[in-house]
């Protein structure tokens, strides 16, 4: 039994909070005796028999619009604030990230500083003294430790105040919106460090709007959504259905009813499809292109024996051979080949112009073979591309992507290409 | 819960401390003010007591002086007490520590503060030539314990009521002056008309104030009957004060 409550950092069980809401505060005697019967005031519900059970050593991010109750959560669980139903047990030493350099006197040193801040966090002298070092180092504010803190610029002092708050050693942490501290280098170390102490095995649950911050710590996270759970589960996920759901509700604001949202959003996927189409003709212009006097008819390709092929292993030949049907002769032809990568790299291009060819004049329907050998790509994905044209290099049809081809290999040496190569050793006991 | 107010320990130093130091951050006589204050304070009384109103009493000076200092440290907790969650606002309203330990740093600097002004009352005391009895002065460390946490119970109540219902801070400067004044401060015990007095006992300041006297005035050990007397409302205090405190203390977050 005693081991089961202990395997959860945290369990929320069934949490009610709202606050009143006054529209004219009145606080003093008089107001209190007048407006006793019209106290003015409205009850929000923020949170609405809420229940969560957090596991030791898990790393949970809360997420939901402003105002969804997530921070009250988070400060029920720092117990800041008391729940009006339910209950909320947390086991272990609780550090919160919620302010950062609470209790910062301006005209007292850095050091000094350091003593008052982690005092407020429940450390004590020794714990501090033990720590020093380590939060002075963190802060890379060595030289400027004994100066006032009034002297720091706003970036040594919440560097100051988030290297206390983060070696405070807890085995809960509780962190709402602090992860933009200092420059962007700061930022990487404050990052690491956490997930160093995640690696450590502690608690962490942090409230943010940087959904990119939670997937990269977190292991799940909450959806929170009027003072409920909404979702559960892998951040990437809950992510993906909060953001469709925010633009949604965007949507509906901007057009007003949701009514009005469906049709306007009818429309617009008729317009979306027409651009699209648009786009796959562009698209194609794009892939293939030239004035066609000479047009590529039937492209084959294979082992130099014949067999066609889609399939090679590195090391092997490929050929490819070309028909093309001529539409108008054409004087000084260039033929050309390029070879791609599935994400666009250029591994290889080359034409006979290049390679100092005599030039060609096509005067009818003919054919033109490439043979690669060895074909020396490294397994992965190639798009092999065509091109006639004359002159200075004017188009006549130019196919970018005309075969698609995959290589394998039974060597896993790594890399785009396989450069031959030879090796040498001085030492004659080197076993092959 | 005490437990963790231990655990707290070092805040509560660090409070105190800074608490102490910027009091009078910025003034020309700056912590001479805590010796120059009551002397002032002590002047200004004698001179309406004892040249205008002629109060008959032997060193009358000396009489006051020392109801005067303690009376001091009551009255800071009693007024400066109930603002003290108030001013730690920021800190309440977004960091998790137990909230007594406000006020007990509060109680504590000022009661540091008495500890100070007693080295002018020692001073005063052996100038005018009184004949301490050391058993005496044995019991005058237990005197202001008891002091400090009838202070402490006070603190609790006016702290943490005050935030619920700011015009108690204000009410309280009025209670403190009538107080002072129910209290024999500037006046001995025995002017006290018959038909009052066992009301004018219920007022744990009454005895405080007489026990110190015993020690530092009269040079001897206090009565069996007063000892027993402050310390049992020193106590009753401390305990009603931490459990207003406990009930009212949930909802700080939210009021402030």
């Amino acid at each position: 039994m005693e081991q089961k409550t202990n395997e959860y950092a945290i369990r929320v069980k069934g949490v009610t909070k709202s606050f009143k809401i006054y529209y004219d505060k009145g606080t003093s005697l008089k107001e209190k005796i007048l407006f006793r019967k019209r106290s003015r005031f409205s009850e929000r519900t923020v949170l609405n028999d809420i229940s969560v059970d957090i596991k030791k050593g898990e790393s949970i991010g809360l997420v939901g619009h402003n105002g969804c109750g997530k921070s009250t959560l988070l400060k029920l669980m720092t117990k800041i604030l008391y729940p009006e139903k339910g209950e909320i047990e947390v086991n272990g030493r609780v550090s919160s990230l919620l302010e950062l350099g609470a209790g910062f006197h301006p005209d007292m040193s850095g050091r000094e500083n350091i003593y008052t801040n982690a005092s407020i966090f429940g450390l004590s002298k020794k714990e501090i003294d033990s720590r020093l070092d380590r939060i002075i180092e963190f802060s890379e504010l060595e030289e400027f430790i004994d100066n006032p803190v009034r002297t720091y610029s706003s970036g040594m002092y919440m560097r100051l105040a988030f290297s206390v708050a983060i070696n405070v050693d807890a085995d809960v942490l509780l962190i709402d919106e602090i992860l933009a501290v200092g420059d962007s280098n700061f930022q990487a170390k404050c990052f690491n460090k956490l997930q160093e102490i995640k690696a450590k095995g502690t608690t962490i649950v942090i409230v943010s709007h940087s959904l990119n911050q939670i997937e990269n710590i977190c292991d799940r996270s909450i959806w929170i959504h009027d003072g409920k759970v909404r979702e559960d589960g892998i951040p990437v996920d809950v992510h993906m259905d909060y953001l469709a759901f925010m633009a949604r509700q965007r949507r509906i604001n901007k057009y007003g009813s949701e009514e009005a949202m469906i049709a306007a959003e009818k429309k617009e996927a008729e317009e979306e499809k027409k651009r699209k189409e648009e786009e796959r003709r562009q698209e194609e212009l794009k892939k293939r292109w030239g004035s066609r006097e000479v047009e590529i008819t039937k492209i084959f390709c294979g082992d130099p024996d014949g067999t066609e092929c889609r399939v090679f292993r590195t090391g092997e030949p490929i050929l490819f051979r070309i028909d093309y049907k001529v539409h108008t002769p054409i004087r000084d032809a260039v033929f050309g080949i390029g070879i791609f990568r599935n994400d666009g790299l250029n591994v290889y291009g080359t034409n006979t112009r290049i390679e100092r060819y005599k030039k060609f004049n096509i005067e009818k329907d003919g054919q033109f073979s490439i043979t690669l050998d060895p074909y020396s790509l490294l397994p992965g994905r190639f798009i092999v591309g065509f091109s006639i044209e004359y002159g200075e290099g004017i188009p006549v049809d130019y196919w970018k992507t005309a075969v698609e081809i995959e290589t394998y290999s039974n060597i896993p040496d790594v890399g785009t290409v396989r450069i031959d190569h030879t090796w040498e050793f001085s030492d004659d006991g080197v076993k092959k | 819960m005490l437990k963790e107010i231990y655990k707290y320990r070092e805040m509560i130093y660090s409070l105190v401390r800074k608490d102490l130091r910027g009091r009078y951050k910025g003034s020309v006589l700056g912590f001479m003010w805590t010796f120059v204050n009551p002397l002032l304070q002590l002047l200004v009384y004698n001179f309406v007591f004892s040249t205008i109103l002629k109060v008959q009493i032997d060193k009358f000076y000396l009489y006051l002086f020392i109801g005067l200092i303690p009376w001091i440290f009551f009255s800071a907790a009693l007024t400066g007490g109930s603002v003290s969650i108030i001013s730690q606002k920021d800190l309440v309203k977004k960091i998790y520590f137990p909230r007594e330990v406000v006020p007990i740093s509060y109680v504590t600097s000022s009661f540091v503060n008495m500890l100070l002004s007693f080295v002018v009352v020692f001073a005063v005391v052996i100038i005018s030539g009184v004949k301490l009895s050391v058993w005496g002065l044995m019991c005058l460390p237990a005197i202001m314990l008891v002091e400090y946490f009838l202070c402490l119970g006070i603190a609790l109540i006016t702290s943490s009521v005050t935030v619920y219902f700011r015009d108690l801070e204000h009410i309280l400067g009025i209670v403190a002056m009538a107080w002072m004044y129910a209290t024999p401060i500037c006046y001995p015990e025995s002017y006290v008309p018959e038909k009052y007095k066992s009301l004018y006992h219920l007022n744990p300041m009454t005895s405080i104030v007489e026990a110190y006297r015993a020690v530092l005035y009269e040079g001897t050990v206090p009565k069996m009957m007063t000892l027993i007397e402050s310390v049992a409302l020193g106590i009753f205090f401390l305990f009603i004060g931490s459990f207003i405190f406990r009930r009212l203390n949930r909802r700080f977050a939210e009021e402030l």
